[in-house]
This record gives structure tokens, C-alpha cells and sequence, in this order.
């Protein structure tokens, strides 16, 4: 596309479960090696977003593009090429429950290196050490607390050193400390792998500490209402939604004190 | 530079103590990462003071790089010897810090402890637990008959659908195939003696007796056992349980009554129909086969049972019923958190159930036999 420094652009893209719109005309872009954030109001299809950029559900209309590259109309073997630069952690961190965390991690390094046994386990160690999880490489998902689930599940995402970290809601369900931790997790990991990292969430906090830039998805008009570092959003926005949300509803009331 | 192989050379040692480490060419998980060998027997023989880094010729890096560091990091401990990073490039340096920022703490990692067998029955296969559970449902089926317990007759409803009816074209099929395979072993054998019309007799008492409660019983156990123990385990898993308890409500009564009173409800059901079918399967081979009418073959196949072995598998098959919905429920009631340890469930619920159903024929036959029935 246009910009160079652009790594995900989605242009014009519809999506809908069957005759269900959800959001049309979704146009933004994401600049690699920033923290992206994706938020809006509770069903007005943030990870549904997330799912069609990486290919779970297919668009309607409209295109994603990394790089240079349609990955919406791509062929197979050139999805998957991408994929493999794409790490996700899921809602649930979608541990494998039967696999100890060591081989959580691992697991994505068996199928797409030649790496030895012993090599995987200490990159895995690496990577669980990375998110604070050092000793647990013998644990199953059952065993850690959520929070620990959660950041096992980042570990597994950046196992092969993705170029984009794709995160659905990371602190849903983490206390505000855990939650603060993970936020500087994802900081010190853009700045060290120097990664692009998409985040979907609605947490208030998390969206000013780590956003750079961000799409304000709405769910009555079904498209992309604001967009910007959160920040300037704050600061500046006149919409009364998007104020509204980003003052947990303290401005921006649509009976009265609208446009604060 | 950038699609060289990996590689290290280790150089002399300064005046100041420190040893030059030259790393060069791409390190990257794709191509592999050297053993650090050459540098720890550098380090036990010469003593150096510190590690220095030279990462002119570094091509790409990536967590190979980091990985090989950390082991270089933990040896250098080990010997006291300084690493020093500051020639690293700095998002390595980054990387580094980072993987130290939460220490390991104290008595996390796990060590393989070794148990004596013996120690191990005790614990394992949740052998108390399987006792405790025996117990609670005995209780709770002492309280039903008393009308204290308490179940919805809906969830009764809906299991006794599950492993009644549905359970029909299953029960069918493996029925008539056994009535014909009874027949036509016993038709070789009893031809030779001119003897046909007896594999009526050997198809009715074979099926009656055993082969209807025990087939029908294998057959539950397989398609009911094994979703007992996947519906309670789900539950399990999904806390679905301890919102019963948290209410009072237990689950015993709630979850595991309503499914063996309709297994035992339906199980003697299913094996009578059974008991027909293998009956039919039989008569057809004894028809199509061996020259017998279909009314000659009735009228053996009547004169050959007795209301005792017909009883007799009846009697069984209700007994099996609860074995299977135990047996089941027991393995779901047992299962872990994890969505692996359904599956386990599952497939133990099955191998309990079919083990019990063949040791409590066994019980059955010399009972029977001693009591001269």
C-alpha cells in the first residue's frame, strides 16, 4: 500500500455471520513496530475484527492487506506463510490443556524448525522467562492461575518471533496489578522485538498506557467512528460516543452534557 | 553477511582478564544455534575474568541468539566469570533484562520424585474416592426410596431418551448380528451330527441367558457410559457443579440419581428387544440355511426357554445398567480441570464399565450355578 511504514491495512472490509452485518466499511491501518488498539463498546464486534485478520472468518467485502501482500485473497500456502510471522494469544489463552507449558511453546518450534529437542526446550525456557513464568516449564494450563494462563498464552505467541502480535482482550479477567504488569509486558515486548502488536480490548487503562494508535469501533453505525492515539483521542474528540467511552461515561451523556 | 551460518570464534584473552568472544554470521531459529561447548571448556581452562562480545559480523538475530546468551549467562555464573553485554546489540540487551526481570522463585520447578509402588495403589486410579462415591450413592438411593431425594423429572426424561429410545438402531443391529454368528457356529458343528434343529436351542439359551444383557451392556457402557462421564466432567470442568453444590443442591442426587435409575430402567427394556432380535437374527440363518421351517425353528426356540433364563438375563441386565450409570458417573464425577482430562474420563468410564459387567457375570454364572438355578 501508499504508506511504507504500514504493516496491516485493512481496506473497506465488510464483515457479517451470514445475513448478520456487523461492521462495514472498516478502513485503517497499522504502523509497524506501534501498539494498535481496537475498542469500542461491548458487541460491537472488536474480535470479530481480529478473527478475519487471521483469516477465522472470511470478510464480506473489503480486503486485509500485510505489507504489500491480499492476504483476503491470497492463496492457502501464502496465508500460511504469513500466518507463521503472525503470533495470537486468544481470550482464553486457548492453552493445549494436555501439553505442559515447555511443550505449549514449543510445539509451534517443532513444526517449523529443525531445531533439536534440547534447542526447542530452551527456547521455550526463554520465552517463559520472558513473561515471568521462569520454573513452570512443567506445568499443565490446569495447574497456573489465570493471570499465569494468560501470559503462558503470550509466550506461545511470540514463540517464533512473530512480526505482529495479534491480542484479544489480554487483561479481560486479570486483577488491576496483574493486568498493569502484562501492559508493561506488551510494552517492553514492542520494544525489544520490535513487533507490531494489535490489541483488542475495552479496558480503560490498558488503551492509554500501551495505545499508540487505535480505531474507535461503534456499534450503531457499524463502521469506525474515531481514530488516533488514544491519548489525543481524550484530549480532543468531539463525538460524544467516543468520549463517552473513553470517560467510562462521566462526559459525553447524550441527554445533556453532549460534545464536553 | 546475512545468510552465513551461525558461528564462534573465541579469541585470546586481554591483559585485563577478559575473553573476546567474536559472533558472527545469522542466528536465527531457522538455521540452529551452535553448542557453546567450545567456550565453556575456553572458560575451565583458562580462567578468564570477564566475556567481552565482538558482533561486527552479527547478520539477523533473533531468540537463537538470546537462548545461546542465557545459556552463556548461567555458565559464566557457575565460574564467576563477568559477561559483559554492552557490545550486544541493544534489543538483545532488551531481551536479556527482560527474561531476568521475574526471578525464578524458590521450589517452583518440578523434580520427578520417585513413590514405591505400593505407595502409589493407595492414591492412584482415585481408588478412595471411587469407595466414597459407591457410598454417597447408595445413600442418595437409600433417600429416593424414602421420597427425601430430590431430582428433576425432566433430567430423567431427557437420559432416559438418551439411553433408551436412541440407543434403538445400535442395539438392532449388533443383536441380529449375533443371533446370526451363534447360528452359524453352531450349525457347522451340529449338521455334522444331523443335528440342525438344535441351533435353535443354542441360539434361544445363548441369547436369553447371556449373550442379549451382556451385548446391550457392552453396548451402553460404550455409547452411555462414556457420555455420562463426558457430560459430568464437562460440568466439571466448567464449574457447572460447584454452582450446584454452592446452592445445596447435591450433585449426587441432581446428576447422578436421574441417570442410574434411567439406565436401570431402560437397560432391561432394551435387552428383551434385544433377546427378540437375536432370536430373529438366529431363525434367519436356520431358515435360509439348514432346511428348517420357520415354524419348526418358533416351536424349538419356545420349548427351549424357561422363564428362569429368561428372568435370569432380565435380572442382569438391571443389574448392569447400574454398573455402566456408576461406573460412568463416577469417572465424570473424578475428571480433572482440563479439557484433556474429559477425554480420559471418557474413555475410563468405558474400560470400568465393561470390566465390571464381565467380572459381575462371572460372579453371576457361579452364583447361579451354586443356587442350582
Amino acid at each position: 500500500m501508499a504508506d511504507p511504514r504500514a504493516h496491516i491495512v485493512v481496506h473497506a472490509l465488510t464483515l457479517a455471520y451470514g445475513d448478520r452485518v456487523v461492521l462495514t466499511d472498516l478502513d485503517f491501518s497499522v504502523k509497524r513496530g506501534q501498539v494498535f488498539i481496537v475498542m469500542g463498546p461491548s458487541g460491537c464486534g472488536k474480535s470479530t475484527v481480529l478473527r478475519n485478520l487471521i483469516g477465522l472468518d472470511e470478510p464480506a467485502k473489503g480486503d486485509v492487506f500485510y505489507g504489500d501482500v491480499n492476504f483476503t485473497r491470497a492463496a492457502a500456502g501464502e496465508r500460511e506463510a504469513i500466518l507463521r510471522r503472525v503470533g495470537v494469544l486468544y481470550q482464553s489463552g486457548a492453552l493445549w490443556s494436555s501439553m505442559t507449558l515447555a511443550e505449549n511453546v514449543g510445539f509451534p518450534l517443532e513444526e517449523y524448525t529443525d531445531l533439536t529437542r534440547d534447542e526447542i526446550r530452551d527456547v521455550a525456557s526463554l520465552k517463559l522467562a520472558l513473561v515471568g513464568l521462569e520454573g513452570f516449564e512443567d506445568y499443565y494450563p490446569a495447574e497456573i492461575s489465570g493471570g499465569m494462563q494468560k501470559r503462558a498464552g503470550l509466550a506461545r505467541a511470540i514463540a517464533l518471533d512473530p512480526e505482529a502480535l495479534l491480542l484479544d482482550e489480554p487483561s479481560a479477567g486479570l486483577d488491576p496489578v496483574s493486568s498493569r504488569l502484562l501492559d508493561d509486558l506488551i510494552l517492553q515486548l514492542r520494544d525489544s522485538l520490535g513487533a507490531t502488536i494489535v490489541v483488542v480490548t475495552h479496558e480503560l487503562a490498558s488503551i492509554f498506557t500501551i495505545g499508540d494508535d487505535s480505531v474507535f469501533l461503534d456499534a450503531e453505525t457499524r463502521t469506525a467512528i474515531a481514530g488516533g492515539s488514544p491519548k489525543e483521542l481524550l484530549a480532543h474528540s468531539t463525538d460524544a460516543r467516543v468520549r463517552r467511552f473513553l470517560t467510562r461515561g462521566a462526559e459525553g451523556d447524550p441527554g445533556g452534557r453532549a460534545d464536553g | 553477511m546475512l545468510t552465513l551460518e551461525p558461528n564462534i570464534a573465541v579469541g585470546r584473552i586481554a591483559a585485563d582478564g577478559a575473553l573476546s568472544i567474536t559472533l558472527s554470521g545469522a542466528w536465527t531459529l531457522r538455521s540452529g544455534f551452535p553448542s557453546a561447548g567450545p567456550i565453556a571448556r575456553e572458560i575451565a581452562t583458562s580462567r578468564p575474568r570477564s566475556l567481552v562480545f565482538d558482533v561486527r559480523d552479527l547478520g539477523a538475530w533473533d531468540s537463537a541468539l538470546v537462548t545461546f546468551l542465557r545459556h552463556l549467562d548461567a555458565l559464566c555464573e557457575s565460574h564467576q566469570v563477568a559477561m559483559r553485554r554492552d557490545a550486544l546489540p541493544v534489543g538483545v540487551q532488551r531481551l536479556l533484562a527482560l527474561a531476568e526481570a521475574v526471578p525464578e522463585k524458590p521450589g517452583v520447578r518440578r523434580t520427578s520424585v520417585h513413590t514405591p509402588w505400593i505407595a502409589r495403589l493407595g492414591t492412584t486410579a482415585g481408588s478412595v474416592s471411587a469407595v466414597a462415591f459407591v457410598g454417597e450413592v447408595a445413600s442418595a438411593t437409600w433417600r429416593l426410596t424414602r421420597r427425601s431425594a430430590r431430582f428433576r423429572i425432566g433430567d430423567l426424561a431427557v437420559v432416559v431418551q438418551e439411553c433408551g429410545v436412541q440407543a434403538l438402531p445400535i442395539v438392532t443391529l449388533i443383536s441380529i448380528l449375533v443371533g446370526m454368528i451363534l447360528a452359524f457356529v453352531g450349525a457347522v458343528q451340529l449338521t455334522r451330527f444331523g443335528a440342525q434343529i438344535y441351533v435353535a436351542d443354542l441360539v434361544a439359551i445363548a441369547v436369553v441367558r447371556e449373550m442379549g444383557c451382556i451385548m446391550t451392556g457392552i453396548i451402553m457402557a460404550g455409547r452411555t457410559g462414556s457420555g455420562f462421564a463426558a457430560q459430568l466432567g464437562t460440568m466439571k470442568v466448567t464449574q457447572e457443579i460447584d454452582a450446584l453444590t454452592t446452592l445445596g443442591l447435591p450433585s449426587i442426587e441432581f446428576l447422578v440419581l436421574p441417570r442410574i435409575v434411567a439406565l436401570c430402567l431402560m437397560m432391561p427394556i432394551l435387552c428383551v428387544y434385544a433377546d427378540v432380535l437375536g432370536i430373529v437374527g438366529g431363525a434367519g440363518v436356520g431358515v435360509s440355511m439348514l432346511d428348517l421351517t420357520l415354524v419348526q425353528y418358533v416351536r424349538e426356540t419356545v420349548a427351549a426357554i424357561t422363564l428362569t433364563s429368561f428372568a435370569t438375563g432380565i435380572a442382569k441386565s438391571v443389574f448392569f445398567g447400574a454398573l455402566i450409570a456408576i461406573a460412568g458417573c463416577l469417572r465424570g464425577m473424578q475428571c480433572g480441570k482440563s479439557s484433556a482430562s474429559v477425554g480420559e474420563a471418557a474413555t475410563s468410564a468405558v474400560v470400568t464399565g465393561i470390566v465390571l459387567i464381565i467380572a459381575a457375570d462371572g460372579l453371576f454364572a457361579v452364583l447361579l450355578n451354586v443356587l442350582g438355578i
